[in-house]
């Protein structure tokens, strides 16, 4: 039987779960806002790609692979790479982090950049082999650096707010 | 709701991440070997999305129009000193132009000369900035029922932009000339020696196949040229500048990293019915 405090605490419960995949939707459309940043192709892959690190490590149910997957295709097709390039990358990081989760959740939060650095150095190499792959040549290596730059960077910059969602407004218990 | 035991359960979690990975493995394999399958789900989110790019974009239109009460507040002494300057020096070509207007004029009836057919544009406003870590193009918004734009020439008030490769119900998206994948055939100088422009992911284009004989000089005028058939003679496109010893590059005239409101050229489009009305006209039921 439906009683409706039960509907409400549902619903609730839904939203608190969809606000990690849908927030970083948005802040990809947002992001592409003409003349809003200087890089926004680097700043969407890196913005992703530190959301992806960060839900997995402290949350992972908030973020399941294909919620992840779905966000890779979305980056790939608004932001001109091959088609499924940024869901391999996301999966295989959201793979390395859940392996590495409990050791790393107990650390602090230097210690965790140090290892989302690490990833992202792993994953912009990563891609930029692929890419090179892809076309059969040496593509320009700044483009890379630029947005692993953007990615370690960034995240101090966004923890505070990917802290305050995972506590307050993405936490199911508190439904 | 049924519910799967908790072995199962468990199992199933275990999978889906190695699953997801092979998905995409295959979509990145699928996509490689049809081009058409990427391009069709871009052009899809384009169009699904550009309602959303254009409520986005909004604020920042506000906030760099002179029209709204927030972008004369920002803009307006500083445009009004600018646009002075700007002024004194049109002036001073004016005069040049009008010369040169006559001349051309006087030179074209010595020729019989045959105008380039005049094309059709539309105007339309820069909704997102899509460009990639090896990509660089713009999504525009264009009116609902505008022809495949597919080949449109793009320019901003001072030269050409770049091209259109992607045409749908409400957006289309402009391969800037500094993409990695851009190739334009330009004609430099007064003489308008060939060369081709190569986009390099920075903001100048290099120069490339240019004859030996006829090697670019700084300064020199890059003029679009006609062959490959894709762009009109003769657009603005920058100025020839050396940035090394042997690395003649263009200084593009288009502001390319703060594009607003393009203009795109439908030179094929224009050519056609141009074509069209000559055939109709030679077989007699023309007006």
């Amino acid at each position: 039987m439906i009683t409706w405090p039960s509907l409400w605490r549902d619903l609730d419960r839904a939203a608190r779960h969809a606000l990690p995949g849908c927030s970083i939707a948005l802040v990809m459309v947002v992001a592409s806002v003409p003349m809003l940043l200087p890089d926004p192709g680097a700043f969407r892959a890196a913005f992703v790609l530190i959301s992806v690190f960060f839900w997995t490590l402290y949350r992972p149910a908030a973020l399941p692979a294909p919620v992840v997957l779905i966000l890779g295709v979305l980056l790939d097709l608004t932001g001109n790479s091959p088609l499924g390039l940024w869901a391999v990358l996301l999966l295989l990081n959201q793979a390395m982090v859940l392996a590495l989760r409990r050791v790393l959740a107990k650390q602090g939060f230097f210690l965790v950049w140090l290892a989302l650095a690490a990833g992202i150095v792993g994953t912009s190499g990563l891609e930029y082999l692929i890419r090179s792959l892809l076309v059969l040549q040496f593509l320009p290596i700044w483009p890379v650096v630029i947005q692993g730059v953007i990615g370690i960077l960034l995240y101090p910059l966004s923890a505070p707010l990917l802290i305050r969602a995972h506590r307050g407004a993405a936490a199911p218990e508190h439904a | 709701m049924f519910r799967l035991s908790v072995p199962a359960r468990l199992v199933l979690a275990r999978l889906t991440l190695p699953v997801m990975l092979l998905l995409a493995l295959g979509l990145m394999i699928a996509g490689r070997a049809n081009g058409r399958l990427t391009a069709a789900l871009r052009l899809g989110l384009d169009d699904a999305l550009t309602p959303a790019f254009r409520v986005m974009s909004r604020p920042m239109i506000s906030l760099t129009r002179d029209d709204t009460a927030l972008g004369a507040w920002v803009g307006m002494h500083r445009q009004i000193l600018a646009l002075r300057a700007e002024n004194a020096r049109l002036r001073r070509w004016q005069s040049v132009a009008l010369a040169l207007a006559a001349q051309n004029q006087a030179l074209k009836s010595a020729l019989h000369f045959v105008p380039t057919p005049t094309p059709e544009f539309f105007t339309a406003r820069v909704i997102a900035d899509n460009g990639g870590l090896y990509a660089r193009s713009v999504l525009v918004s264009v009116p609902s029922g505008a022809p495949n734009l597919i080949d449109a020439i793009a320019m901003d008030g001072r030269g050409v932009v770049g091209r259109v490769v992607q045409s749908g119900l409400r957006s289309a998206r402009v391969l800037l000339i500094n993409d990695l994948n851009s190739r334009v055939p330009v004609a430099m100088g007064a003489a308008g020696a060939h060369a081709l422009m190569v986009g390099t992911n920075g903001a100048m284009p290099s120069l490339q196949y240019w004859s030996p004989n006829h090697p670019p000089h700084e300064g020199e005028i890059v003029l679009t040229s006609a062959a490959g058939g894709v762009f009109p003679p003769g657009l603005p496109v920058g100025v020839v500048h050396y940035q090394g010893r042997n690395n003649p590059v263009v200084l593009p005239f288009a502001g390319l990293h703060r594009l607003q409101l393009l203009r795109l050229f439908d030179y094929h489009a224009a050519g056609q019915s141009q074509a069209q009305t000559a055939t109709d006209q030679f077989a007699g039921n023309g007006p």
